[in-house]
């Protein structure tokens, strides 16, 4: 419970440290940022690679888990970056 | 507690590390200069938090090496062929597969033995958060490619909305189910139930939502998708995934509400309210005439101005005209006229969905003024140009209390000498308004597809 409770500490302030990272964008990149985080929501991937892997459906549950959070991860970091460098290129 | 994972010492540090890597990619994002450097690190932080994972692992690597070589080709196939106009709904589309992999996560450690009471509550809000995000996006993701035209009113938006209702007493029942059920034997397949009903509940949550709505429920699932992975790192106490979750699901919340705010509308109202029918609007019985006039009518209109203003909309964007839009301003430009470009924060589908076309097209950035500065400038201006928007330019935000978008702040495009509108038909916009500018005496309407308009439009600019 101990370890909840300081996971449940670290969860919060990462909240508030989000709030400060965010609170001062300018409109233009917006979406660019929407689309950035979108891409970091992908580290659930990490979460499905540690998932046990004992017998046919927790098989399946884990491929299911890493194949749709890859896609989350390689298609928001790449459509991030083509977005960003059409910003760069002037 | 064993039953879930021993997480190394070495493994954690790397976790430590990546967090920072996430906490400055997504600062440096947030900044025009560093923002690609910021996407790079955060991609960096991603790479070293999963090969960490992959290094520490003893289960099956075929099930690890096909699921991401599949999704990560899938993913990029995706994010290399969508058309920059596409982007909404391709960001939605990715949100909800995020959501189906922490609802995947729960699910999976559900099946796992000797759960607590407290993780089997973790369980199951983290199977309620990632199947409304995956569910949900989906819809948006319809509701913005068009593909869906459900919306409210329909028997079928009701059957799902009652769903959503149902869904919440069925969470709390299901996060307390192990404490009832050594009091009242439980139905063993309860579980299944409870999976199948948050994925209708999340149908039911977006579907009676109006597309015009869609930015700022993309921008909130993206928060909750951010939230279901802090959950689920809670879950298998993971404390990169609980890092970066709740950045993600902090940031979400912040561009949730700053969008809100730019439609001077709560939250609240966007989600379960919606705007009021248009019927209600007091408009119609003052409407003028429409005077519409052909592409060599505009460019004599053009040609004598010596200051342009060009309001993009979401018409810009169906029509992918924004090459041609930027075309035309720099002919317009070598004929001696000022052009700039007046940007509404939620004009598109996106926030600063504008902003990323007109950049595809190369129009310089300084050229791009936001709403006030536009609002500014607008009394001297000889023409604006509205391409394809609607909503954004609509005088009744301003002086008819009856409208359901009274109050929303909207770019005054009637302070300017002349207007000119392209629109493909007088259908009125995503909001279901009717918009008395197009009956403005000063205002003629260019019907038609915006980048053949425009087109023809620069032909008659090159004749000369």
């Amino acid at each position: 419970m101990e370890m909840y409770i300081l996971l449940g500490f670290v969860l919060l302030l990462s909240i508030f440290l989000g709030l400060e990272l965010i609170a001062k964008v300018p409109s233009t990149l917006h979406t660019p940022l929407m689309s950035g985080a979108n891409a970091i929501s992908g580290i659930a991937l990490v979460g499905a690679l540690m998932l046990s892997g004992d017998g046919q459906t927790q098989n399946l549950l884990a491929f299911g888990a890493i194949l749709f959070a890859s896609i989350n991860v390689f298609g928001g970091y790449l459509v991030t970056n083509r977005m960003l460098s059409m910003f760069k290129k002037k | 507690m064993e039953s879930i994972t021993n997480i190394s010492a070495i493994q954690n540090l790397v976790y430590i590390g990546s967090s920072v890597l996430f906490i400055l990619g997504i600062k440096m994002l947030g900044k025009e200069a560093t923002a690609v450097k910021g996407n790079y690190l955060s991609a960096l932080a991603m790479f070293s938090a999963v090969a960490i994972t992959c290094l520490s692992l003893e289960i099956d690597y075929k099930v690890i090496v096909a699921g991401v070589l599949l999704g990560g080709l899938i993913g990029s196939a995706i994010a290399i062929k969508v058309k920059m106009t596409a982007i909404p709904e391709m960001v939605a589309l990715f949100n909800g597969f995020g959501g189906l992999a922490t609802f995947l996560i729960a699910w999976s450690q559900f099946n796992a033995p000797d759960n607590s009471l407290f993780q089997h509550a973790l369980i199951m809000l983290t199977v309620y958060i990632g199947g409304i995000t995956f569910s949900g996006s989906l819809v948006a993701y319809g509701k913005l490619s068009e593909r869906i035209k459900l919306g409210k009113g329909s028997w079928i938006t009701n059957v799902l909305i009652s769903f959503f209702y149902l869904s919440l007493p069925a969470l709390v029942y299901v996060i307390f189910e192990p404490s009832i059920s050594t009091v009242i034997p439980s139905v063993p397949s309860y579980f299944l139930f409870f999976l199948g009903l948050t994925l209708i509940a999340g149908l039911g949550f977006v579907t009676p939502i109006g597309g015009g709505d869609m930015p700022v429920v993309i921008s909130l699932l993206n928060s909750l998708s951010g939230i279901a992975a802090a959950f689920a790192g809670l879950l298998l106490l993971n404390n990169v995934l609980i890092v970066a979750g709740s950045l993600v699901g902090a940031s979400g919340l912040i561009l949730t509400v700053i969008m809100a705010k730019a439609m001077n509308r709560t939250i609240g109202n966007i989600l379960f309210v919606g705007y009021a029918s248009a019927t209600q609007s007091s408009g119609e019985v003052e409407q003028g005439e429409v005077k519409p006039i052909s592409a060599e009518d505009a460019y004599l209109i053009l040609e004598n101005a010596s200051s342009v203003l060009i309001v993009p909309g979401y018409g810009m964007a169906v029509a992918q005209a924004q090459h041609v839009v930027r075309e035309m301003g720099e002919l317009l430009e070598e004929n001696g006229t000022e052009v700039k470009y007046g940007i509404h924060p939620v004009a598109g589908r996106m926030p600063g969905h504008m902003n990323v076309l007109l950049a595809e097209a190369n129009v310089p950035y300084p050229k791009l003024l936001d709403m006030d500065e536009a609002n500014d400038i607008l009394p001297n201006t000889d023409v604006v140009v509205v391409v394809g928007a609607n909503d954004v330019v609509n005088p009744a935000a301003e002086d008819s209390p009856g409208s359901p978008i009274y109050g929303m702040p909207v770019l005054q495009v009637w302070k300017a000498k002349n207007v000119i509108v392209l629109k493909r038909s007088m259908s009125p916009g995503y909001a279901g308004i009717q918009n008395p500018l197009f009956f403005n005496d000063k205002t003629k309407m260019l019907f038609g597809d915006a980048k053949h308009t425009l087109s023809e439009l620069t032909k008659e600019v090159k004749t000369l």
